[in-house]
């Protein structure tokens, strides 16, 4: 390109202002909200229904989901009831209101557990070379060969079904995952010669890591953690369905979906309803992801 | 025979942020049957562009908005679909830059060759194949008869380069595009693949088209020159009359860049220091037995430069690693200032690191896109010399003033960088540790013929101002020449012939250096002519 041509434009352009830097960043946020196209969007304003469920829906529900109600057993969707009544006449929709911070927040514990690890070892792994790479591999793909529910049946057995070990039990099985796409990142990153160039200079393994590698693997692997935390949600529901996870007198959705499984003859709503929000939620999550802007085009910016 | 080309008011739009953008307006020219055709500019002029409309092709996120293209009878652009793919490979050829990312690594030379032939249903299996072999011999490929039978690893890349060519002509193209076909190999098979494809194109009467960015190589094989810069023509002529008494201003300046120019300190009492800055002696390393690098002797003194030249493979490369204790020799010591280098980076003080910094080829890489300029230029400033706040500020401001480049880019990630000014920054942050030596491995191999020109002439004055030393690797003797004090010539690992500045022209030299310097394409119409066969 012209070297002499292009400085002069872009040094009127760029005029020193201190607001200069926060427009600019509120103006891609504003970009890359446009360019996030429908299906994306929808799928957003699931996920955030859901966050808001979470956040506010305890104090919003008054009638409390675990108070038993006049209500019949296994009622159909009516006004009163939008979701119907379970198995001992209780409102749905609060239960499943109520679930939806369990659910969620387990999940999102297990997730960030599992790729916030598996992105350090990862990094760690790439950085050192070698000895430290090939061990860490190794224990990570032994974790791998374990089956991801037969590892759990062990851990609940072993320490008992509390909200810790669901969480470590999940952080566990996802994390030889996250740590595999992050290494194939890192190693690659690692590669470049800037990073070449820092080892060059002297800089430590730490610093390699955290400022030339990571921001470099840190969209991918968000977009990877999105993934991840449906696999957990999912995870997650079918050992509540199992009896494994979430106790009575806490429900999450899959909880719901295993004591209402007696409605399954009867078709009553309090059967679907809770699996249709694991479906909601994870769908809408998948959706998101791969319909954000920057995860196809990250150099376009 | 090929057929005549015209084109006409030819426009390609790409779709941009602000959008649409023309990035070729309004080009029209014609080829007579038979002639050949150059495009040159440098990179972003639209010259791949222009070459691929003429097959009816516009990259992903361009569009054909107008203009028309004849070859010969058809109207390119007004086509059907399978029309336009019959064109494709049938009508008009193309070979591509790089050969070995064009070759299918799974499948026989052979099979790919003919696949032309057989897609569009031309010649049955086994004329293609006889057909194939003829092409082989005419493009002096080594033992024709069997070459198909090979893989892509099988061969040498100059061999690939010309087994695509093949590839082109199997289908009797009425033209054929080249697109930089030997801007990725080295000079010594250049001189090989050139005199193929001439011989070719000329015995055939193809109607050709050649892109690419060196004139020298363009005088060679062009009957016409068409200069193009930002997507429109700056000027049309024969080959004679562009490298002669070129009209346009922009056509000097390419000329300006391409002819050799002397790039010296011109301070040669400095060497009257008896301790050498640098001195590797019996250096060897390698990767396991491989070995890389045997028994190298060198001495720099302090604010000289020295270039390192040789082919890929030669390990000149890995001598630049060793020096920077990237890769620890398993023979030899290297001195630095009076006191031996330890081999490992892990074992070398900080301020030995210092005093040594190295940049490399591909500002692309080199740069770290997720951090701005002005945080990468701020790293060794305070690794280093612990600068910060306004100090550091300053610096920054300092140093990129030093590169010629305006204080506003400090704020801009890589990605917002033109690869001349990458390349700036790249300088910049190898000098922001003061060092008494830089290590330039291919620094301007990446850019084109006037951003290098004008990054060597930036080097050479830094080395005034700073009396900094540069140990320079590449491959290309011309560069070497004009910025260095004295040339080490490498082949397989092996320090061949050591010439000073005084002797550039005087000979006797090292057979192989003489080769590499006979090979350096000069800028007249006849050379290729001229220089006999190479044998190496």
């Amino acid at each position: 390109m012209n070297d002499s041509a292009l400085p002069t434009a872009t040094a009127t352009a760029a005029a020193p202002s201190a607001t200069a830097p926060r427009r600019a960043a509120r103006g891609a946020v504003r970009r890359a909200f446009h360019r996030v196209n429908r299906v994306g969007l929808a799928s957003l304003a699931v996920l955030l229904f859901w966050l808001l469920a979470a956040l506010l829906g305890p104090s919003l529900m008054s009638n409390g989901g675990s108070s038993l109600g006049d209500d019949a057993v296994f009622a159909p969707v009516s006004a009163a009831h939008w979701f119907g009544t379970d198995y001992l006449g209780r409102d749905v929709l609060a239960r499943v209101v109520q679930g939806t911070r369990l659910t969620i927040g387990v999940a999102l514990a297990a997730t960030l557990l599992a790729s916030g690890c598996g992105t350090l070892l990862a990094l760690l792994a790439a950085a050192s070379g070698r000895w430290i790479d090939a061990v860490l591999s190794r224990a990570v793909d032994t974790l791998t060969s374990v089956p991801g529910k037969m590892f759990a049946l062990i851990m609940v057995a072993a320490f008992g079904s509390s909200l810790p070990t669901l969480i470590l039990t999940a952080g566990i099985i996802y994390l030889p995952g996250a740590y595999r796409i992050a290494r194939s990142l890192a190693v690659n990153i690692d590669a470049m010669d800037y990073v070449t160039v820092a080892r060059a200079r002297g800089e430590g393994r730490l610093y390699i890591m955290l400022h030339e590698i990571l921001p470099n693997i840190v969209g991918p692997m968000l977009a990877d953690l999105g993934l991840r935390f449906v696999y957990v949600v999912l995870l997650l529901a079918s050992l509540s369905f199992l009896g494994l996870g979430v106790q009575p007198p806490a429900a999450d959705w899959g909880s719901l979906v295993r004591e209402n499984i007696g409605a399954l003859p009867v078709g009553g709503a309090a059967i679907i309803m809770p699996a249709l929000s694991i479906a909601s939620l994870t769908i809408a999550v998948n959706l998101l992801i791969d319909n954000l802007p920057w995860r196809s085009g990250h150099e376009a910016h | 025979m090929g057929a005549p080309v015209t084109v006409s008011q030819l426009t390609v739009v790409a779709q941009g942020r602000a959008g649409e953008q023309a990035i070729v307006g309004n080009l029209s020219f014609s080829i007579a049957p038979g002639e050949v055709l150059a495009l040159i500019g440098e990179s972003g002029s639209g010259k791949t562009t222009t070459a691929l409309a003429l097959m009816g092709h516009a990259r992903s996120g361009c569009r054909i908005a107008g203009g028309s293209i004849r070859i010969g009878d058809i109207d390119v652009l007004s086509l059907a679909p399978a029309a336009t793919r019959r064109l494709r490979g049938c009508t008009v050829a193309y070979i591509a830059q790089s050969a070995a990312a064009s070759f299918n690594p799974s499948r026989s030379i052979m099979d790919q060759v003919i696949e032309p032939a057989r897609i569009h249903r031309l010649l049955s299996r086994t004329e293609a194949e006889a057909k194939a072999v003829a092409l082989f011999r005419e493009l002096a490929l080594p033992d024709p008869e069997h070459i198909g039978a090979r893989y892509p690893h099988q061969v040498s890349g100059g061999q690939l380069q010309r087994l695509m060519a093949a590839m082109a002509l199997i289908t009797d193209p009425q033209l054929v595009i080249l697109d930089e076909p030997t801007t990725a190999l080295d000079v010594t098979t250049q001189i090989e693949v050139l005199r193929a494809f001439r011989r070719v194109v000329r015995e055939r009467r193809a109607t050709a088209v050649y892109v690419s960015h060196d004139l020298a190589v363009v005088a060679q094989m062009a009957d016409h020159i068409l200069v193009l810069r930002d997507g429109t023509m700056r000027e049309l002529g024969c080959t004679e009359q562009i490298i002669e008494a070129p009209r346009h201003e922009y056509t000097q300046s390419l000329l300006a860049a391409a002819l050799p120019r002397q790039r010296t300190a011109g301070q040669a009492s400095s060497t009257a220091q008896t301790q050498a800055l640098l001195q590797v002696s019996e250096l060897s390393a390698g990767y396991g037995q491989n070995v890389v690098l045997q028994d190298i002797d060198l001495k720099l003194y302090r604010g000289q430069a020295i270039g390192v030249i040789g082919e890929s493979g030669s390990g000149k490369t890995t001598l630049a690693r060793a020096i920077a204790g990237l890769m620890a020799p398993s023979k030899g010591r290297i001195r630095f200032d009076g006191q031996d280098l330890a081999p490992r980076l892990a074992q070398r003080s900080k301020e030995d690191l210092r005093r040594i910094q190295i940049v490399f080829q591909m500002a692309d890489t080199a740069l770290n896109p997720s951090q701005t300029v002005s945080s990468i230029l701020a790293r060794p400033l305070q690794f280093y010399r612990g600068l910060r706040g306004a100090a550091l500020q300053a610096r920054i401001d300092e140093l990129l003033d030093l590169v010629q480049l305006p204080a506003a880019l400090a704020q801009r990630l890589p990605g917002g960088l033109s690869g001349g000014q990458k390349q700036r920054v790249n300088l910049a942050r190898a000098l922001a540790a003061e060092p008494d030596l830089i290590l330039c491995d291919e620094v301007t191999s990446a850019l084109d013929t006037v951003v290098g020109a004008a990054v060597l002439d930036l080097m050479a004055q830094l080395r005034r101002e700073l009396g900094v030393s540069y140990l320079f690797i590449s491959h290309d003797l011309h560069t070497v020449r004009s910025v260095c004090d004295e040339i080490v010539v490498m082949q397989h690992g092996r320090k061949l012939a050591q010439v000073a500045r005084a002797d550039f022209e005087r000979g006797p030299h090292h057979p192989y250096y003489e080769l590499l310097a006979r090979s350096v394409p000069e800028l007249r119409r006849g050379w290729l002519d001229e220089v006999p066969a190479a044998a190496v």
